[in-house]
């Protein structure tokens, strides 16, 4: 029974919202509507179990003391700190002023944000180690990557002044993204969803199961 | 002197140096640096000049270590900060298409703004956000946001006080709850958009602040999609403008303008040919244009001439980079950057 | 408060760039204190704006709520190895709910749609298309068209067969190409957005 009810489940929620699609009435948009707000509310579990799998981890790694937990220590401190600060703030928590508000402008946003700026540094370092034009298609993807990059910004018309006005980077940049660009990413795009459809109608009728896990 | 002694002295001078600045900031006896153009045509000529002998440099074998390469991103991000050099922005298409949709709008017209970024991508995505809601506030349009990424609604408010402050933007009779209302957040990825096709409430009961969704004047006429007269969707991922097209443009008709990071946005044309999203901002160079056509020439703006040189300088890594690779084969290619 | 904050948020930047030196103990305690304020931040946005927001206020007029509070408690059991089995009841659920709407949306939108703005008049209905439009429509018609066959790995690329998948690949190639300079334009983006940050926020060097 562990595997045959969630089976079942996956089925018959599933099926729910493709009939809902093309019966979108009653009883389907009724049921369509339950699940839609059973699965935030679920959805909302999964992300709090995540972080309260986080907690386990950190925590394990401070009471056996092995390598690295004094910095485990440090994040099950900072989680502490800002849901109590959280909860502490009530409904408006978010209302600029209040103390979540100020970890999240002061702490929050510069951590998040220099995460993914630092990458600007490894873009190019990777760019300069690893790019090579070593045949034909990568040239290709070379050069498309120099024309979007000149194109989308100012110095790019500058380069290209002396070209006729409609025929500058910035043209071409265009160009290339509204048409080569969009038809090979619809190619992409079509393929994936072929492969999602086939691969939902598996996990539907139940002929996927890895979702599942071992027993 | 051992290394470490070394790290220590160069961060305890650039503590020093940050403090002493800061101070200064504080106290008021130092001022911004702004460099004259004849300054900055020389800091850009002597940047291209490094570049020519470290190309010299690879054709004679000596290749870069990748510090030297950070060391010119930095320095290509930060330098035309102080700079006054001034560029052409062009225009793109599809950042007039968004704009067009916008301005035919008439006043009263109710806006959706979903805000589905978090502060990684709030340098490319606020910029379009505040100057967005601005035009709005000037043309008297009623904007309705809400997000489906826990720091949308935070970023939302940021973007308000923000475009409270823009020029032409009638900031005293604008009032929460009749002009503008931030809805919050809700998990559910596109299960939520899916719910708001039926009903706003059924999903948003209250806004940001705990207050009912009923006694909001603003919304509490407003049933589904079907009172919405048009979206704009800033996205930097999942779930974003690709589920806002699936399930409610595609399925409950609305009128959906994308404001994309660069990421994301080649990703989205494809829906843009389509005619499923009217237009597109992608990332701080779409953000830039639409505050050239707005009026409100702000920090994406300003920031084109840093993205433009840290564009040359990528592109010239990657050339140093290849005359390498052809020059002396992979093996020493790759020797030389360890 | 204010200067305290902003030095705190300029520490806690130059700890993740101090990584572009070397690891070290001021980068690992930046990450810490971003890994554990990330997850508190979660924790408290659903909990004020799901749990409280949705389920709490809104579980007297919309008693079936608490089928789905009773499924999010069953997906928390995962945390306890006798009886974490049970936590395949909800994630069963999100995974046929996902598997249905999924299967539907992309089909419509990303499948038929697409096909649909593919197959189109190339020279316009009644030839009123212009220049620039006609070669436009050309290359997306012929440029899908490839990159499709390219893909079609069942049948050998032999031929002409062959030869239209090689121009699929060029057409892929191109958008790699837009999408890696795209990528290399937004990661730039953001590390402009730091800089300015700690040269105009906080050391107010930038007019």
């Amino acid at each position: 029974m562990r595997k045959e009810i969630p089976l079942v489940i996956t089925t018959i929620v599933g099926v729910v919202f493709v009939i809902a699609y093309f019966v979108p009435h009653y009883p389907f948009n009724r049921m369509n509507g339950w699940f839609s707000d059973w699965f935030s509310i679920i959805q909302a579990c999964a992300i709090v179990l995540g972080a309260l799998n986080l907690l386990l981890i950190s925590s394990q790694k401070v009471i056996k003391r092995k390598e690295g937990w004094g910095y485990a220590a440090v994040i099950i401190a900072s989680f502490f700190l800002m849901t109590y600060i959280g909860f502490a703030d009530g409904t408006r928590f978010r209302e600029p002023g209040t103390n979540f508000d100020w970890m999240y402008n002061r702490m929050y946003i510069p951590l998040s944000a220099t995460m993914y700026a630092i990458l600007a540094f490894f873009v190019a370092s990777a760019s300069y180690r690893a790019f090579r034009a070593r045949n034909a298609e990568a040239t290709m993807l070379l050069l498309a990557a120099f024309f979007v990059m000149l194109g989308r910004v100012p110095v790019g018309d500058v380069i290209s002044g002396f070209m006729p006005d409609g025929y500058q980077l910035s043209n071409l940049a265009s160009w290339v993204m509204n048409f080569p660009q969009t038809a090979g990413q619809r190619a992409i795009m079509i393929g994936i969803a072929l492969g999602l459809v086939s691969t939902s109608l598996r996990i539907i009728l139940g002929i996927e199961r890895a979702y599942l896990g071992g027993d | 002197m051992s290394t470490r002694i070394k790290e220590i002295i160069v961060l305890a001078f650039i503590i020093v140096f940050c403090v002493v600045v800061y101070l200064g900031k504080v106290m008021g006896w130092m001022q911004g640096i702004e460099f004259p153009a004849w300054v900055s045509a020389t800091v850009l000529g002597i940047v291209g000049l490094s570049l020519l002998w470290i190309l010299i440099r690879t054709i004679g074998g000596k290749l870069v270590e990748r510090r030297v390469v950070f060391l010119y991103v930095g320095i290509a991000v930060s330098l035309p900060l102080f700079m006054t050099l001034s560029q052409k922005i062009t225009i793109s298409h599809e950042v007039q298409a968004l704009y067009n949709a916008l301005v035919e709008l008439p006043p009263g017209s109710k806006v959706l703004v979903s805000f589905d970024y978090d502060p990684a991508s709030a340098p490319e995505l606020q910029p379009m956000a505040e100057s967005f809601i601005a035009e709005c506030f000037k043309r008297d349009l009623k904007v309705i946001m809400m997000g489906l990424w826990p720091q949308g609604p935070q970023q939302a408010n940021m973007a308000i006080e923000m475009a409270l402050t823009k020029e032409g933007v009638p900031s005293e009779g604008i009032e929460y709850g009749i002009d503008y209302v931030n809805l919050g957040f809700q998990a559910g990825y596109e299960f939520v958009i899916q719910r708001m096709g039926s009903s706003f409430k059924s999903m948003f009961k209250t806004d940001y602040r705990g207050t009912p969704y009923d006694s909001i004047p603003l919304v509490k006429n407003v049933k589904n999609f079907s009172n919405i007269d048009y979206s704009f969707n800033l996205s930097a991922g999942f779930p974003g403008t690709v589920e806002w097209v699936q399930v409610a443009v595609d399925r409950y008709g609305l009128k959906l303008g994308g404001g994309n990071t660069a990421v994301q946005a080649p990703t989205v044309y494809p829906y843009l040919r389509s005619g499923q999203l009217i237009g597109l901002l992608g990332g701080m160079s779409g953000g830039a244009e639409f505050e050239l056509l707005t009026h409100t020439e702000a920090k994406a703006t300003k920031f084109m001439l840093s993205q433009s040189l840290a564009h040359i300088i990528v592109i010239a890594f990657i050339i140093i980079g290849n005359v390498a690779f052809f020059r002396g084969g992979r093996k020493s290619a790759l020797r030389g950057t360890e | 408060m204010e200067h305290f904050g902003i030095w705190v948020a300029a520490f806690l930047t130059l700890g993740i760039y101090s990584f572009l030196y070397r690891d070290n103990p001021w980068y690992k305690l930046s990450e810490a204190i971003f890994i554990g304020i990330s997850a508190g931040y979660w924790v408290v946005t659903l909990f004020w704006d799901n749990f409280y927001g949705k389920f709490w206020i809104g579980r007297s007029e919309d008693p079936w709520l608490w089928v789905g509070a009773v499924l999010g408690f069953l997906m928390l059991l995962r945390l306890i190895p006798k009886i974490g089995w049970i936590s395949r009841w909800p994630l069963s659920f999100i995974v046929g709910a996902t598997a249905g709407l999924w299967m539907m949306n992309y089909f419509s939108s990303n499948i038929m749609m697409q096909v649909k703005d593919t197959i189109t008049p190339l020279f316009g209905v009644g030839f009123t298309a212009s220049a620039y439009d006609i070669v436009g429509n050309i290359v997306i018609a012929v440029g899908t068209f490839a990159g499709l066959v390219y893909f079609f790995f069942s049948k050998e690329h032999k031929g002409a067969f062959g030869a239209t998948a090689k121009l699929g690949i060029w057409f892929i190639m191109v958008t790699f190409g837009a999408s890696f300079g795209y990528t290399v334009m937004s990661r730039m983006s953001l590390l402009i957005g730091r800089i300015d940050f700690l040269f105009g926020d906080w050391l107010g060097l930038i007019k």
